[in-house]
């Protein structure tokens, strides 16, 4: 049962709560870096990282720290602040270990720090658990969230990449050319994974 | 009051600690720069404008660092650069020849003519695609502007139907070679010498009859020279500037003028 609802929660995260299509979070890389294919891979790569490892620090810490004090209302100035230390972080690491990810990923690093879509994730996660109920996330669940979040920034990335990559080609008119015909193509697709929408919701229920 | 002292506290103490973590990292973690390469990129213009073959003025510091480049290949540094760069790294300043662009084409419009008259984009690129080209000669100067248009320096200009080089201006970054779509921008050595000033390569009776200024290849200025510089090659003479002495004995025979002074 725990490994069919983590699948679900995967699912779910890329396809009925893409965090850029039905969410709308992080719709200023998916513009700014979406021109192409390669950059928009490596963006995506990085966002996904740092999601995951977001979440691995933030989850316990609201969990463990700031429920029991009663100060879940600090979650946001928190997060950010962690967010923003761990990209540091991750940077300095990347740098002296794996330079050449350091390099390929170039200014996209620092610039996830101001992503909300990795906030979003860390953030939307916490409304799921309940433990109350038996439908609540456990760390594992989130963990996996935050890991479909990022793939699902990768596939709408990678998909508006190639929608891009026909509009360069395609006879736009004039009043339309550059960012509206960019934000009109966003709605179609944001539109098509509305399609997905109740797909996998009835597996979440947890055992 | 007690609620608000925590939130303070937690707020403080996780960001000193992330601040503790941090730093500490940047210390343990720290990469140690390359002096080098930063004095050296220093040293650059930061044109980038990918002359020297590397990406950006920072690729070719990082190499010219690790010594897998050879400092001198800077066009818009010019020898001031060279030295600056020679004199980190602690080698030889080779000898650099400063160099610039020269338009092999003197077909203005006194001298050849359009074959027909164009009224599409002011691109030759464009022109070239539709008929091969507005020019009579199908080797010769358009003159539509790409080289002006690509030049960051507002050294090439296009006069009466031929562009033009502004050799005090000019800095051999080639990028107005490679915006000619007639491959007819060619860097030199800037020395006195004499220079072919045309591309043609048809036979002679056919340049003839296209241009009154077109090299008609009869072998005339390879005969003349003592030095054994210039070479005829399929109808166009080249004058091989390392070994030109600018004796002028080629300028003096050529019966098209199309071999030139060349001033530095």
């Amino acid at each position: 049962m725990l490994i069919k609802s983590l699948v679900a929660v995967f699912l779910a995260a890329i396809l009925t709560e893409n965090y850029v299509l039905s969410k709308f979070l992080g719709i200023c890389p998916f513009l700014g870096v979406s021109k192409k294919l390669n950059t928009a891979v490596g963006m995506s790569v990085a966002v996904t990282f740092v999601m995951v490892l977001a979440t691995a620090v933030t989850f316990p810490i609201y969990m463990y720290l700031l429920v029991p004090m009663g100060l879940d209302y600090l979650q946001t100035v928190l997060f950010i602040l962690i967010i923003a230390g761990l990209v540091q972080l991750v940077e300095i690491v990347l740098r002296k270990y794996i330079p050449a990810l350091y390099n390929s990923l170039g200014i996209y690093l620092p610039l996830i720090t101001t992503n909300c879509a990795v906030l979003g994730v860390t953030m939307l996660v916490l409304q799921k658990v309940d433990s109350t109920t038996a439908y609540t996330y456990t760390y594992g669940h989130a963990l996996v969230n935050a890991f479909g979040a990022g793939i699902g920034f990768l596939v709408a990335m990678v998909m508006f990449a190639g929608v891009r990559g026909r509009l360069e080609n395609a006879d736009i008119p004039k009043s339309l050319k550059g960012l509206p015909i960019t934000l009109v193509a966003a709605a179609l697709v944001s539109l098509s994974f509305l399609g997905f929408a109740g797909f996998v919701d009835k597996l979440i229920p947890l055992g | 009051m007690n609620g608000i002292l925590l939130a303070v506290g937690i707020v403080a103490g996780i960001g000193l600690l992330i601040g503790l973590i941090l730093s500490f990292a940047s210390i343990i973690m720290a990469v140690p720069k390359d002096e080098k390469a930063e004095a050296i990129l220093e040293a650059l213009p930061g044109a980038n404008c990918g002359a020297c073959g590397y990406s950006g003025c920072s690729g070719y510091a990082n190499a010219l660092a690790k010594g897998e480049a050879e400092p001198g290949l800077c066009a818009p540094g010019g020898l001031a650069c060279t030295k600056a760069v020679s004199e980190i790294l602690g080698v030889d300043t080779g000898a650099v020849e400063p160099k610039v662009a020269v338009v092999k084409c003197m077909g203005s419009l006194e001298h050849t003519d359009y074959k027909a008259e164009y009224s599409g984009i002011k691109s030759c690129a464009a022109a070239l695609k539709i008929g091969g080209g507005l020019t009579a000669c199908s080797y010769g100067c358009m003159g539509l502007g790409d080289c002006e248009a690509a030049c960051p320096y507002d050294a090439i200009h296009v006069t009466n139907g031929v562009a033009y080089v502004d050799d005090s201006k000019c800095r051999a970054c080639t990028l107005c070679v490679k915006a000619c779509p007639r491959g007819i921008i060619e860097i030199v050595p800037k020395k006195d010498m004499a220079l072919v000033r045309c591309s043609n390569h048809d036979k002679g009776g056919v340049t003839r009859k296209l241009c009154d200024i077109g090299c008609i290849g009869c072998k005339k200025c390879e005969k003349a020279c003592e030095q054994g510089a210039v070479t005829v090659k399929d109808f166009c003479a080249y004058v091989q500037p390392e070994l030109c002495t600018d004796c002028g004995a080629c300028v003096e025979a050529c019966p098209q003028n199309i071999i030139t002074y060349f001033k530095a």
